[in-house]
């Protein structure tokens, strides 16, 4: 708490989740690729153990600022980065920090299922064996176990462990890939649209998995469905073009939200 | 843009059956034309295909043959070892006169006068000279058969071979031919007595080259080839991979890295005789590297494939979808383990397709070996890349140039033999791709 600046205090005091702690500040992100500026100056902090939605019209920034998190915006060459993003105070932008280390901390889920052309097992082991979590083949099982139970998927594969992770059907393919996110024990998880290729029912057995995470795991979410954004999340953040429209619980957002922005966008009246 | 949202409005307000006329007809037509065009044209490709096939497989087949003449040899000691002194001087072996054990016995065999020298000479004549050496080998090998007789099969001249496959008009004035009178009804004799025979000819894979076509063959070639495939494909292969992970992955995208990207892209366009000329000034001349030898072929091989597999690789690591790369990214692994752990493998078909087409090329590549001296008369296998060998596309660059009739049907039989390996190394290619391909 004491990282808040006395603006966001003041913010935070009218909220009703003010007594949750922040596990990552954004402070005046700006994003750019090349001259066209994506992301205007965003202040926006992540509740710890809480399910923050990402809401907004197509190119309104929103995945931008989701992948400014993990630093996955590093890889394309013409992206800048200014402002500042911190994880448990430690600024993620700092030239001492690891990327490794900050996207094994801080994991990810992406819009289309993407599990490596290899079997469930391997999927789920590369990250633990990669960040040297386990020593033996037991430790292996174990937490391909666990990470695969916490994805709802371990009754569906635990019979097929080693047949290939392509196999497996499109919600199955994308708990297979939040198992995955898991192996690692992150402590922050982003998804990207993790629903938007999969039908309803596949679509809700991962929401319901993201409101069982929720108790492990900081969770933000890009989400088009006003719907998911409502059922899942206990925040929500607003973008428009490149800035950040509102930032509040997810009650308020859907009833009586601050900004005419919200209110037009929530009710379909653009986007 | 007008016209677009124009012609939206009017259809919807216009009845269908008042649609202005966009000439279906002529496009039906248009497919058809286009179908039959393509057609025609694989119909040409296969026609000139199968000529071309023809062509090398109806000359070419019968240099699978080799006619041989079986006689009792007597391994006389009179003749091989008159004074007795191999005990204590063996080389006495290596320079016999052997061919008078071959003709004693074509002059038994043949029941002819020996005193008769020209009807002898004759005789002698349809035996190859290369019955020396084999008769030499023979003893050298084994100095016990001195002294008995035993049956050796000796290749026929490559005249008389030629004339017992048919392939030589015998109704022509005997002064304008060959063969003689004479010598054609020795044959009638010999082929009934079983003594002339054809079988299959293993020479033509075991020998090198000759002035003598019935005792040339692709051996010593096929071993230079071998050793420069091996050196392009030891050199090419990690050093093209490395090239293209670094350009595709790592490099930044600017002027320079485009100006190498277009000038890769122009390397695989060069004549390959240039590859050779460089080859021949800087690895031979600078280098001071030796001449017609295959370490030096292979390199410029090398320098010729890398461009190839280059691009192939390039065009894999392309074809990864971005979203595996996310996915391990995504899960903290560094770039490079990125690349080895998921891109690369993934990549793999790609890159040993293109490296294999690269060697195929490789392998039948002439031109830039005719300009490091491997255009050479080698008779025996190189016992080291640098030693001096010589190439089998060379080797039947070189027997097109002979004249004998032999020859032509050995160049047929070389050509046939070298596109075996390539379609061979075709096949590989392709299963290599199944056994290797992921889909997801």
């Amino acid at each position: 708490m004491n990282m808040m600046s006395e603006a966001a205090v003041e913010k935070a005091l009218d909220q009703k989740m003010n007594t949750v702690p922040f596990k990552m500040i954004g402070k005046d992100v700006s994003v750019y690729y090349g001259e066209k500026r994506a992301l205007f100056d965003v202040n926006l902090n992540v509740r710890e153990n809480t399910v923050t939605a990402l809401i907004g019209p197509s190119g309104c920034g929103k995945s931008t600022f989701l992948r400014t998190l993990n630093r996955m915006n590093d890889t394309i060459d013409s992206c800048r980065v200014t402002g500042k993003i911190t994880l448990d105070d430690g600024d993620i932008y700092d030239p001492s920090i690891d990327v490794v280390e900050l996207r094994a901390r801080v994991g990810m889920v992406f819009q289309k299922p993407n599990p490596f052309p290899k079997s469930i097992y391997e999927n789920v082991t590369y990250g633990p064996k990669i960040h040297g979590l386990a020593r033996t083949k037991a430790d292996l099982d174990q937490i391909v176990e666990t990470s695969l139970q916490k994805a709802g998927l371990w009754n569906e594969v635990k019979d097929r462990l080693h047949e290939s992770g392509t196999g497996l059907s499109g919600g199955q393919q994308q708990r297979l890939c939040i198992a995955r996110a898991v192996a690692v024990s992150p402590e922050v998880i982003l998804m990207d649209e993790p629903c938007s290729a999969l039908d309803p029912i596949a679509t809700a057995k991962v929401e319901e998995l993201i409101h069982e995470l929720r108790t492990n795991y900081t969770i933000v979410i890009v989400t088009h469905s006003m719907q998911q954004a409502a059922r899942v999340s206990q925040r929500t953040a607003m973008f428009h073009l490149g800035n950040l429209v509102e930032e509040n619980d997810t009650d308020k957002m859907f009833t009586n939200p601050d900004d005419q922005r919200t209110q037009d966008y929530i009710m379909g009246r653009f986007g | 843009m007008t016209d677009m949202t124009s012609s939206v409005q009017s259809t919807f307000v216009r009845p269908a059956q008042a649609r202005r006329d966009i000439g279906i007809k002529r496009r039906y037509a248009a497919e058809r034309r286009f179908k039959a065009y393509g057609l025609t044209a694989i119909l040409i490709g296969l026609f000139f295909l199968f000529v071309l096939l023809w062509t090398v497989v109806s000359k070419g087949y019968t240099a699978f043959q080799q006619t041989a003449i079986t006689l009792p040899i007597e391994f006389s000691e009179k003749i091989i070892d008159p004074k007795n002194e191999r005990g204590a001087n063996p080389a006495k072996l290596m320079t016999a006169n052997y061919p008078l054990l071959v003709r004693d016995a074509l002059v038994k065999a043949l029941g002819i006068d020996p005193a008769n020298k020209p009807l002898v000479k004759q005789a002698t004549d349809m035996v190859s000279a290369s019955a020396r050496t084999q008769l030499r080998d023979l003893v050298v090998a084994n100095p016990a058969i001195i002294g008995t007789t035993a049956t050796v099969s000796l290749l026929a001249e490559g005249n008389i071979d030629s004339a017992n496959k048919g392939q030589i008009d015998l109704t022509v004035a005997e002064a304008n031919r060959k063969v003689k009178d004479q010598q054609i009804e020795w044959m009638k004799k010999l082929s009934e007595t079983g003594a002339m025979a054809k079988q299959f000819n293993t020479g033509l894979f075991t020998y090198g080259a000759s002035s003598r076509p019935e005792a040339s063959g692709i051996g010593v070639a096929a071993l230079g080839s071998l050793y420069m495939m091996l050196i392009v494909l030891v050199l090419a292969l990690p050093i093209g991979v490395a090239a293209s992970i670094y350009l595709e992955e790592f490099a930044p995208k600017n002027r320079l890295t485009d100006l190498i990207e277009v000038n890769i892209n122009n390397l695989a366009a060069v004549p390959s005789i240039v590859y050779g000329l460089l080859g021949l000034s800087i690895f031979i001349n600078f280098a001071g590297m030796p001449r017609s030898a295959a370490v030096v072929g292979g390199l410029v091989l090398t320098l010729m494939t890398l461009p190839t597999i280059i691009i192939a690789t390039r065009a894999a690591l392309k074809a990864v979808p971005p979203s595996i790369r996310s996915a391990a990214l995504g899960l903290g692994a560094s770039k490079m383990q990125t690349i080895f752990h998921h891109v690369l493998p993934l990549a793999m078909p790609g890159v040993l397709t293109g490296t294999i087409i690269g060697l195929a090329h490789a392998l039948g590549e002439t031109a830039p070996l005719l300009l490091i001296g491997m255009v050479a008369f080698v008779v025996d296998y190189p016992g080291s890349p640098m030693d001096p060998s010589t190439a089998l596309p060379v080797q039947i660059y070189m027997w097109a140039n002979e004249a004998e009739r032999a020859f032509v049907e050995r160049t047929s039989g070389a050509i046939m033999i070298l596109l075996i390996f390539l379609v061979v190394m075709n096949l590989g290619a392709i299963l290599l791709r199944r056994r290797f391909e992921r889909r997801w």
